[in-house]
């Protein structure tokens, strides 16, 4: 069954042709189907491939396919292979599962628009890409994939490219990910010249066979860049201001890309690589610190945002700095877990607030909502389970996941991470119940044009929904401590490092009793019930109190409400100055200097190009001349060799 | 004089050869036995592809084996086997995109085809040729049809003009490579190329400067039929008076052939005396390819351009040449297979668009390409991708061979210029590109030169530029291979 692997990437591939090529021609159902068809398809054959890793023994579960050997040359191999384990068997039923619910959803919620075809056809694509970037068996494949899935997210941003907003985001969402590309890069090419190989199996067991001391320089360098790919990627501090704006896109896309799959592209290379990352304790810091610090910081903006999907984009940088704090203390596992669970309940969020602005026609500013829970039930309700679920109330998915990272920011980090782990989750619960307040609750403030309209999606957007709601509520029972099924289930990729909280944290000197995790787990609820409680206060009780508070913390309110004038501290640092470093440039370096010697060179090569020309007379008795010139040159230098 | 009485006269190592010839008669017979009306002569064409395809099938025969027949002059093995396939290949798509052409043009005569197969034979001698005598008369069987196809357009007088400049100059260089091989000979006593490597490895290498006088002079002659620079003066003419499918012909198979006798050659008979043969090479790959691209860069013709650029990929593989080792000998055994693939599907795109009398051939003749036929620009592009070395695509792995097989045998600077040549390059072959996509259409483009056949030609490029980009390695493999015989 493992041998079918190849075909995981196939399908896809086969849609985005198909509706590439014909699609403009071809019935709007009939993209659809096609393209449905396609992720359907990869996705049963997923399933297949995951049983036939089931079958193997835990310890023997590495599968690998060499599909073709692209260019060799010396030490450098650039061979085109798949690897399936237990870390790429999740992650591609993730992306084929809930890439299949979000491709149903889309047939009904682009249903109007005039690029279908394209839509579905760049869907399928970065579809292809993603399982490329999760099976590929080495690190350039892996490049190749994380390129196109950017390339991807580039065209869906922008997917709407009249819209002004659209494509700027677009170009954001793709320059600033090339700042992080370039790390990306560089970090590949120096495991190329460090281990000459590019192969992961290679690379790894050189790595954990001790070709390089613990913490040294080579490595960290190493995976300082690689992580520096993630944080663009993965939209972490500092290269994550392109998340919100990706927003322009589609309301399914932001689902699929821009919180179930794409931006967990990060977590899943860091993961892939933690014998690396665990040989270099200076880099899991930073990893660890900088996703606790973007946790909290992007939490912090998410309080106060009034556009829904803003809301949703902020909490997902923050749910993606819980993951790498996960990973950053060692605890791959509970990142993977996370990983998957939020791909759940943030497709969840996401898509349902897809019906919420279908409903409203279009309306994305959560002012103007209220008291929708009557008119769009089936929305509502969904959307309740997965607000429940980020939020961490057990026993929903988010709860076992999330609580799994803060014990284990504890008991392998420090009080630090953890204190920052308990505030995000008390913000998260916060800011997730007074979205679903503001919008469900309360009386409605749309105008009368957009309630007339207000209507239940139709069934092809309510199915994923539910199923989505269905694995928000059970997903969670994967990992639940003392029959952990994730962590055996991964732990041959991990090792000994990735599960067994007990035994490490017992190792770090830490010391807890094995009752500690229960308490953890009361204190996280209690704090997620709390965030609740004074979002139920602020929003439903006593309405008029946020606008008291805020003029009242006028400071901090603007302040997170203009998301730390972090864009604007960009645009100063980074692109004012640029630019005026580019004019500059432009004015006196490029047009005097380069462009001179520019079209210098190509005025003389032009120039050469002349005199040649003037040479092809169409005589032939100055061609066999030149042939006469060319004998005697080849006999002077046959007679001065001697 | 021994040898001689036991002539080892094996018929069936020719036998594609011969079939090749039999068609040849054929066709001919079929057309003065037929009505001489124009258009009928759909048939001519497709005997002679059949013919191509029964050569094909009994050359795939002899996959494997190393004969040496007719007195060791004629060998068959993996690499003229390898070579076989490369004429039988670009000789066939040429026919397919001939046919419509042909009939644009009106020289839609019997002998067109027949002379085709008739220069196929004169290629496959040369590739097979172990002594230098079958060589040339490879070279000049493949050589005279050519001389008389490039003057196909008996009416126009540019292609007349391109007829006699080509045989004039020809035959000038003709005779430098026979006065080479004939002071070979005088000096070792052989025509044969592993006896000649016997009398070097016997005698020491540098002994007798008639020999190397001999040997600079073949390289003469060789260099004029791969058109490398100074020799490459009558390219552009005749490239640009030719019928356009014999420009596509003559850019491929008489090159490949040329290649193949010169590799065969000096890894053969002048092995031992590499050093004297690479620096002359070296100096030829070095002005060849900076010539080619350079002059390209100034050209408004396409089949102009194409030309320079057809000398520019000759520097290219002069460059493997100069690097004699492994690599180096397989990848111009691959890179060629390559430009078979996108030099054949660039002029086909050509003829294609151009009407009547080679009208509309300027490089702004392709405006708005892109607007009004989208799938002849995109395979143009993808042509044009690959002679500029651009990945996925053939001409990238190519020049990626190349350009390691010369860092390999420590040629560093050659491969650093080579990849500065592949920069400056990109500048016109983009530029197409630019124009059929930025530029707004100046003409309807109709009545277009379309045929099944031109087009099954077309989708073959682009799958054999595509399949060689991507999955290059197993091909690779055959031509490492083919090559070992050589050692």
């Amino acid at each position: 069954m493992l041998n079918l692997v190849a075909l995981i990437l196939l399908f896809p591939l086969i849609g985005t042709v198909i509706n590439g090529l014909a699609g403009k021609r071809l019935k709007k159902e009939t993209v659809g189907y096609i393209a449905c068809g396609a992720i359907g398809l990869s996705f049963l054959v997923s399933i297949l491939v995951f049983c036939g890793l089931l079958l193997l023994p835990p310890q023997e579960r590495l599968f690998e396919k060499e599909l073709f050997s692209w260019i060799e040359s010396g030490s450098f191999k650039a061979a085109a292979g798949l690897q399936v384990d237990p870390l790429s068997g999740i992650m591609i039923l993730i992306v084929t599962g809930v890439g299949l619910l979000i491709h149903i959803y889309s047939t009904g919620y682009m249903h109007e628009d005039k690029g279908y075809h394209r839509y579905f056809c760049y869907l399928n694509l970065f579809t292809f890409s993603m399982l490329l970037l999760v099976l590929g068996n080495n690190f350039l494949l892996m490049f190749i994939g994380w390129e196109a899935v950017g390339l991807c997210s580039y065209l869906l941003i922008g997917f709407w490219y009249n819209k002004k907003s659209a494509s700027n985001a677009a170009k954001k969402a793709f320059i600033v990910n090339r700042v992080g590309d370039f790390g990306f890069i560089l970090g590949i090419m120096l495991i190329f010249l460090s281990f000459r190989s590019i192969d992961f199996t290679e690379v790894f067991h050189a790595a954990s066979q001790g070709t390089f001391a613990v913490g040294s320089f080579a490595l960290t360098l190493i995976t300082l860049l690689l992580f520096m790919g993630a944080t663009g990627k993965s939209a972490q501090i500092p290269l994550y201001t392109w998340l919100p704006d990706a927003m322009e896109g589609p309301t399914p896309v932001s689902a699929l890309i821009h919180a179930a799959t794409m931006v967990t592209a990060g977590v899943y290379m860091i993961a892939r690589c933690n014998i690396l990352y665990m040989l270099s304790p200076f880099t899991m810091t930073i990893v660890a610190s900088i996703g606790a610090v973007t946790a909290l910081f992007a939490a912090s903006i998410g309080l106060v945002q009034n556009d829904i999907k803003r809301v949703l984009a902020y909490s997902t940088i923050s749910q993606l700095g819980y993951m790498f704090l996960a990973c950053g203390v060692g605890a791959f596992t509970a990142g993977i877990f996370h990983l998957m669970t939020h791909a759940f309940f943030k497709a969840l969020l996401f898509l349902g607030s897809g019906s919420v602005i279908h409903a409203m026609s279009g309306e994305q500013d959560m002012r103007k909502m209220g008291g929708l829970r009557r008119h769009i039930p089936i929305t509502y309700k969904t959307f309740l389970i997965g607000t429940i679920a980020i939020a961490g109330i057990p026993p929903f998915a988010g709860f076992f996941s999330k609580d799994e990272i803060v014990l284990e920011s504890l008991a392998r980090g420090n009080f630090f991470y953890w204190s920052i782990a308990i505030v995000t989750s008390l913000f998260t619960a916060f800011y997730m119940f007074r979205l679903l307040f503001i919008t469900f609750h309360g009386k409605s403030r749309a105008d009368h044009h957009v309630m007339e309209h207000l209507h239940e999606s139709p069934k092809s957007m309510t199915f994923p929904l539910m199923v989505l709601a269905g694995l928000s509520s059970l997903g969670g029972f994967l990992g639940i401590p003392g029959a952990n099924i994730m962590s055996h289930f991964l732990a041959p990729v991990f090792g000994e490092q990735g599960h067994h909280t007990e035994i490490s944290g017992r190792e770090a000197g830490v010391h807890h009793s094995e009752g500690h995790p229960y308490l953890m787990m009361i204190i996280s609820t209690a704090i997620a019930i709390l965030g609740i409680f004074i979002a139920y206060h602020l929003y439903v009780k006593k309405p008029e109190l946020p606008k008291i508070l805020a003029e009242r913390f006028r400071f901090i309110y603007k302040l997170l409400l203009n998301k730390y004038y972090v864009d604007e501290m960009y645009d100063i640092l980074f692109v004012k100055s640029l630019k005026k470093i580019s004019v500059m440039l432009w004015k006196h370096v490029d047009t005097q200097i380069i462009d001179g010697s520019v079209n210098g060179v190509a005025r003389l090569i032009g120039r050469f190009g002349d005199i040649l020309r003037f040479l092809q007379t169409g005589y032939v008795r100055n061609y066999a001349f030149y042939i006469v010139l060319g004998c005697i040159f080849v006999i002077v230098l046959t007679a001065l060799g001697k | 004089m021994a040898n001689v009485s036991i002539m080892t006269f094996n018929i069936l190592s020719i036998l594609p050869i011969l079939t090749l010839a039999g068609f040849g008669m054929i066709v001919l017979l079929v057309d003065i036995l037929s009505s001489r009306k124009l258009g009928e002569k759909n048939l001519l064409a497709y005997l002679s592809l059949m013919g191509i395809i029964v050569a094909a099938i009994l050359a795939r025969n002899s996959t494997g084996t190393t004969l040496f027949s007719f007195n060791e002059s004629f060998a068959i093995d993996n690499y003229s086997l390898f070579f076989n396939f490369i004429f039988l290949l670009s000789t066939g798509l040429v026919i397919l995109i001939s046919h419509s052409y042909i009939k644009r043009e009106e020289i839609n005569h019997g002998e067109y085809y027949a002379l085709i197969l008739f220069s196929t034979i004169g290629m496959m001698l040369m590739a097979s040729g172990a002594d230098l005598l079958n060589i040339y008369i490879g070279l000049e069987v493949m050589s005279i049809s050519i001389y008389i196809l490039t003057g196909f357009k008996r009416s126009k007088l540019i292609s007349n003009e391109a007829s006699l400049k080509y045989f004039l100059l020809g035959a000038f260089a003709t005779g430098f490579l026979l006065y080479g091989i004939s002071l070979v000979y005088g000096s070792t006593g052989a025509i044969n190329l592993k006896q000649i490597a016997g009398f070097i490895a016997d005698k020491g290498s540098i002994s007798n400067p008639l020999l190397l006088m001999g040997m600079a002079l073949i390289i003469i002659g060789l260099g004029f039929k791969v058109a490398s620079v100074p020799f490459h003066a009558w390219v552009p003419d005749v490239y640009e008076g030719a019928p356009t499918t014999i420009t596509a012909f003559m850019s491929v198979g008489p090159k490949a052939a040329a290649f193949a006798a010169f590799l065969r050659i000096l890894m053969t008979a002048f092995g031992a005396t590499h050093y004297e043969w690479q620096k002359i090479i070296y100096i030829l790959a070095l002005l060849t390819m900076t010539v080619g691209n350079v002059v390209a860069i100034a050209q408004t013709n396409v089949k102009r351009m194409l030309a320079y650029s057809s000398i520019a990929h000759a520097g290219y593989l002069l460059i493997a040449l100069v690097a004699a080792n492994d690599m180096g000998m397989s990848s111009v055994l691959f890179y060629i297979l390559a430009y078979t693939f996108m030099n054949i599907g660039a002029l086909a795109i050509v003829i294609i668009v151009s009407q009547k009398g080679d009208e509309f051939i300027q490089i702004h003749d392709f405006a708005g390409l892109g607007f009004k036929h989208p799938g002849l620009a995109v395979a143009m592009s993808l042509f044009m991708l690959s002679m500029a070395g651009i990945p996925p695509t053939a001409g990238f792995v190519g020049k990626f061979y190349i350009f390691s097989a010369a860092i390999k045998s420590g040629y560093i600077g050659l491969a650093v210029i080579g990849v500065i040549n592949s920069v400056i390059s990109v500048f016109y072959y983009l530029r197409i590109m630019v124009i059929m996509y930025m530029k707004e259409p100046t003409r309807d483009f109709n009545p277009l030169t379309l045929s099944p056949l031109i087009v099954v030609a077309i989708v073959l490029s682009v799958i054999g530029t595509l399949h060689l980009g991507i999955f290059p390695s197993k091909i690779m493999e055959i031509a490492q291979q083919s090559i070992l015989i050589l050692k």
